[in-house]
């Protein structure tokens, strides 16, 4: 089901992951880079992105590296999940990063890598540029 | 979700950051749970508070955000890592030290009851009946909903903190008249605390947001903080609705097969090298429990029993503390088994306690064995 969770307005390009992301543990907390090995983004950094995964898995103190990736200008600019958890709701709201959640046919969708525009005051959020 | 003109001018930074902020968090929160406003609270109860599991990021957030934030309603909280008044008997370093002296003084900034306990429900009075309260701690929501006729979605520790900034919280379906689709039948004879630990532990797998269960018999309090502590650990379920529930649900046994599974997942040894009390903490009513049961007795182990500090100084008042000190008992209050840095593989390989939380908390996070007896059982074994 589509909802906006955290409101807001922005460009960018995809970086998806078919994994779920444990924030605290799998992204480094100064840098925003995915640093487990078994992760499919392993070292890719998440900073300016529009990050787009399943959802969030593990402790909600993620929540907190969430926060802690935006204070050190490493976070991506939105997310957008399939399914909302209450660890990436909250920690995008603490940090302000935009959040939606949308339809599996339209995760399906959407590739690595296609630049979009994001912006959740349009009844269709993201647009294709 | 629905919200007033006033909700939404905070939403849009009209009463400054910190209010756009908890708002912020307020609505993510209601969206992912499916509410459809916002309602009034009257009382929070906080998590995320012990240096151990919220880490620098958690400190350096409360850090900043207690520069402008005040708490609108009652707030108390969980407890943190260490007792300051035996804190230098265990060997904390100076690091985890200051930096949870940090979060205590972040805390009470924002005006925040210094209560650092997990059973808020025993300490304080209780509203009246249908209270809605904003309760982060697991147990202490399972308890609320479950015992003491309150109102609570089982909160994280974001979301309490933004419901006592602001005084209110999403209408998700714990609010609301719950109707769960799985009855659980409690089938063991003569259960003690530990078997209702893993009956809650069990509830809590199995169940989503509530459960009815039907079977019991007469529980003392000892018996309902383990099963709302057992539930807490394994899930996201928070509420035991007491009766047999509708034709339509399923229902399951909870016999001794399935309690010999969840003890065969918690408990990895035969023999503890020292022995927890408390997780949840020790309210004054078990406290004098163990004092009698202690009368001319002692340990022959260490001891470590978690209670309140409101406890702490009743029991001193009462001549307990003495008491218990005799019989080997190190007393902490402002701290609990649960999470606690207190212990750790270095020094200890195996605890013994009657705590499910607890069991799973020093398994999973401190990485210790877990020797699983019930209260009379450690009495009977572990003092002469």
């Amino acid at each position: 089901m589509n909802k906006v969770l955290v409101a807001g307005k922005v460009n960018g390009t995809v970086l998806k992951s078919n994994d779920p992301i444990n924030f605290l543990g799998t992204v480094d907390k100064k840098t925003g880079i995915i640093s487990d090995k078994n992760h499919s983004l392993f070292g890719k950094p998440l900073k300016g992105t529009i990050l787009v995964f399943p959802s969030g898995i593990g402790s909600s103190v993620g929540a907190y590296t969430i926060y802690s990736i935006k204070s050190n200008d490493a976070a991506p600019l939105a997310m957008i999940c399939k399914k909302a958890d209450l660890t990436v709701a909250t920690g995008c709201a603490l940090a302000n990063i935009p959040l939606i959640t949308i339809t599996d046919e339209e995760f399906s969708s959407i590739e690595d890598g296609i630049k979009i525009s994001f912006d959740t005051d349009n009844s269709n959020p993201i647009h294709r540029q | 979700m629905e919200l007033t003109k006033q909700e939404e001018s905070a939403l849009k930074g009209e009463q400054g950051e910190t209010m756009q902020m908890a708002y912020r968090v307020l609505v993510a929160t209601g969206e992912a749970t499916d509410a459809e406003k916002l309602i009034p609270i009257e009382w929070t109860h906080l998590s995320g508070v012990n240096y151990n599991t919220i880490g620098d990021a958690g400190e350096e957030f409360l850090s900043s955000v207690s520069k402008n934030a005040r708490v609108k309603v009652k707030t108390t909280l969980n407890p943190m890592g260490f007792d300051i008044d035996n804190v230098s008997n265990y060997g904390l370093d100076e690091n985890f030290i200051s930096k949870q002296l940090s979060i205590k003084n972040s805390y009470e900034t924002m005006g925040v009851t210094p209560s650092f306990s997990c059973i808020p429900y025993e300490i304080y009075d209780i509203p009246k009946e249908g209270t809605q309260v904003a309760f982060a701690e697991s147990n202490a929501a399972i308890h609320a909903n479950s015992y003491d006729n309150l109102k609570t979605n089982k909160e994280s520790a974001f979301s309490a903190l933004a419901s006592a900034l602001t005084g209110k919280s999403p209408n998700s379906s714990l609010r609301k008249e719950e109707t769960p689709n799985i009855t659980i039948n409690m089938k063991i004879k003569n259960p003690n605390e530990l078997s209702y630990g893993m009956l809650g532990f069990f509830a809590g797998k199995v169940g989503n947001t509530s459960v009815n269960i039907s079977g019991l018999s007469n529980m003392d309090n000892r018996q309902q903080k383990a099963m709302c502590g057992g539930m807490g650990t394994s899930g996201t379920c928070a509420k035991f609705i007491f009766g047999d529930g509708g034709s339509d649900c399923e229902k399951i046994d909870f016999d001794e097969k399935e309690l010999q599974n969840v003890h065969d997942e918690l408990n990895t040894a035969e023999n503890g090298d020292i022995i927890t009390l408390g997780s949840p903490q020790l309210g004054l009513e078990e406290i004098t429990e163990l004092t009698q049961k202690l009368k001319g007795r002692s340990f022959k182990k260490r001891c470590m029993v978690f209670t309140p500090r409101t406890v702490k100084t009743q029991m001193q008042k009462l001549g307990y503390t003495n008491e218990l000190e005799r019989a080997g008992c190190e007393i902490l209050s402002d701290c609990c088994t649960c999470l606690t840095p207190l212990i750790n593989k270095d020094n200890v390989d195996v605890v013994t306690t009657n705590s499910i939380k607890g069991a799973f908390y020093l398994k999973n996070s401190n990485g210790v064995g877990v020797n699983l007896k019930s209260l009379s059982q450690i009495i009977e074994d572990e003092t002469k």
